[in-house]
């Protein structure tokens, strides 16, 4: 379970969020988390409910909300993913995920520097009310003199945030000044594994060799996206114009850590058809779900050209405070209940 | 059999016909790729280390281990004996075998030893605590200069380990064999 100084900690990232959207004229969407089709993906385990699962992601429904006529979209929920547990991951976390209709996936970039900047400075200067210090046993004095003294108000260190725009993270100051580094996925791997992303793909390596060569290596200096993905692993990104080889989808890295993960959204409902129908083939070898969501490819034709993105928030909270497991940023992990 | 989901650290799996034990682990994945189960292992008899990342699809055999309740009887040269308390068969393990558990092996210790496939002998766990009685203590001087307010002594065993400065010769301790440091000194 959390302290109350890393409960208020979350819970200024999630006003800061908040704040950062409302002010440039997002509106706040609530989609249901329970659902009875889910995007086909190989990969990814979804947690049953009933006849129904829990979302793996809310980005069907929120995708439709575009179709429906919304432009811009934010959304802040809890998803699930079974089998998915470890320093990095939980079971159930916690997704940021937006919509801007009109846009590219360099515009999401851009706006990730800004929102990130945004919640750093907001947990920097955060004064907190009314929440007791973290007191072991033999601070009693502490303990007396607070309860004293509890209109006054403690100014939270900046565990982890430097008000220059500095993010302290194991032992290393990773600078948020915009603008931070860019890296296709083809020049990483060339760099890291000294192999073609392209190939890694066709030798079934790439997941592998990311985790274990290229990954350590990203978002040191500044935070890092990684981007242009083989076409093969586009998942719903849309194909690149000038280079169809790859989709236009890119990884945010902060200290080697997956932060964000975004799109220039395909929007031809053929092609994502086609897609789910590759990811339905490996899924039923392992012998799941042989559905497609229908209503979402049904509306998929009124979507605009528009771009999107998921952010995992615990892990954004895990790096602005110095935390190097998910477990220390959430209120309660499966282990706690 | 185990699927790659139910390794952790601790868990005993048979790879190529012989006993491994999961030293370290760590779940990763790519938000939209494979799940790695990336593991550093241990081999139950050769002690060899080795790192190797596992897909959601690999399978483990168990390993067939077993404990039994034994008596230390003797050691001769560099084999330890062991006499199983119920069957009174006897084994040996080296001293290779028995690693750093030598330094407080007693005779007729009850100890758990480890078989694999039925009549291996390859490990054993001792007692948690254990009383030794102290051979050999310097007097404590005091303002030693490393600051500490403990002396060396040697047990019966010819363990050597750090006790508080009132343990004298001829004093039982109680030490913990995890850590093989010194609990509290037992009256007889």
């Amino acid at each position: 379970m959390l302290s109350p100084q890393r409960l208020q900690q979350r819970s200024d990232l999630l006003q800061a969020v908040r704040t950062f959207f409302l002010s440039r004229s997002y509106i706040e969407v609530d989609t249901p988390i329970r659902q009875p089709v889910l995007i086909p993906e190989a990969e990814i385990r979804p947690v049953p409910a009933g006849e129904w699962f829990l979302q793996t992601s809310p980005e069907l429904c929120m995708k439709r909300l575009l179709a429906s006529g919304c432009t811009q979209i934010f959304q802040i929920c809890h998803c699930f993913r079974q089998g998915e547990t470890g320093r990095l991951h939980q079971e159930e976390f916690t997704m940021l995920e937006w919509y801007h209709t009109g846009w590219d996936y360099h515009d999401l970039m851009d706006e990730c520097e800004q929102l990130i900047g945004a919640v750093g400075q907001c947990l920097t200067t955060a004064t907190v009310q009314n929440v007791m210090p973290t007191l072991t046993l033999s601070d009693k004095s502490a303990w007396q003199n607070h309860n004293r003294q509890p209109q006054k108000a403690m100014k939270v260190g900046p565990r982890g945030m430097a008000s220059s725009q500095v993010l302290r993270f194991s032992d290393k100051k990773i600078s948020l000044t915009p603008p931070w580094q860019r890296l296709s996925v083809e020049e990483a791997f060339q760099k890291f594994c000294g192999t073609s992303a392209q190939q890694a793909v066709e030798q079934g390596r790439f997941d592998e060799l990311l985790v274990e060569r290229v990954e350590p290596h990203l978002g040191w200096d500044s935070p890092l996206f990684l981007y242009d993905y083989p076409v093969a692993l586009a998942s719903l990104a849309q194909q690149k114009k000038t280079d169809p080889a790859v989709a236009e989808r890119f990884e945010l890295y902060i200290g080697g850590i997956e932060l964000a993960n975004g799109f220039t959204e395909l929007i031809d409902r053929d092609v994502q058809r086609q897609r789910f129908y590759a990811e339905l083939e490996k899924q039923q070898m392992h012998g799941l779900s042989h559905l497609l969501p229908e209503k979402f490819l049904q509306d998929l034709v009124d979507v605009p050209e528009c771009a999107g993105i998921a952010l995992g928030l615990d892990r954004l909270l895990m790096v602005c405070v110095g935390a190097t497991t998910l477990a220390e940023v959430l209120p309660f992990t499966a282990h706690d209940l | 059999m185990f699927s790659a989901s139910d390794l952790r650290k601790g868990l005993k799996v048979q790879i190529d016909g012989e006993p491994y034990i999961i030293t370290e682990f760590d779940f990763s994945k790519p938000g939209k790729g494979q799940a790695l189960y990336r593991t550093k292992m241990r081999n139950m008899i050769t002690g060899n280390q080795f790192t190797q990342t596992y897909r959601s699809n690999d399978k483990f055999e168990k390993p067939d281990l077993e404990e039994r309740t034994m008596q230390f009887l003797y050691s001769q040269d560099d084999e330890f004996h062991f006499m199983d308390t119920s069957s009174y068969d006897q084994i040996f393990l080296t001293r290779e075998q028995l690693g750093d558990n030598i330094s407080f092996l007693m005779d007729n210790m009850e100890v758990q030893v480890l078989f694999f496939g039925g009549d291996r002998p390859i490990d054993i766990s001792l007692p948690i605590f254990v009383n030794l009685e102290v051979i050999r203590a310097d007097p404590w001087v005091k303002g030693d200069t490393s600051g500490t307010d403990t002396k060396p002594v040697t047990v019966e065993t010819g363990y050597k380990l750090q006790v508080p400065p009132f343990v004298e010769e001829g004093d039982k301790i109680q030490i913990d064999t995890r850590s093989g440091e010194y609990i509290t000194r037992v009256k007889e």
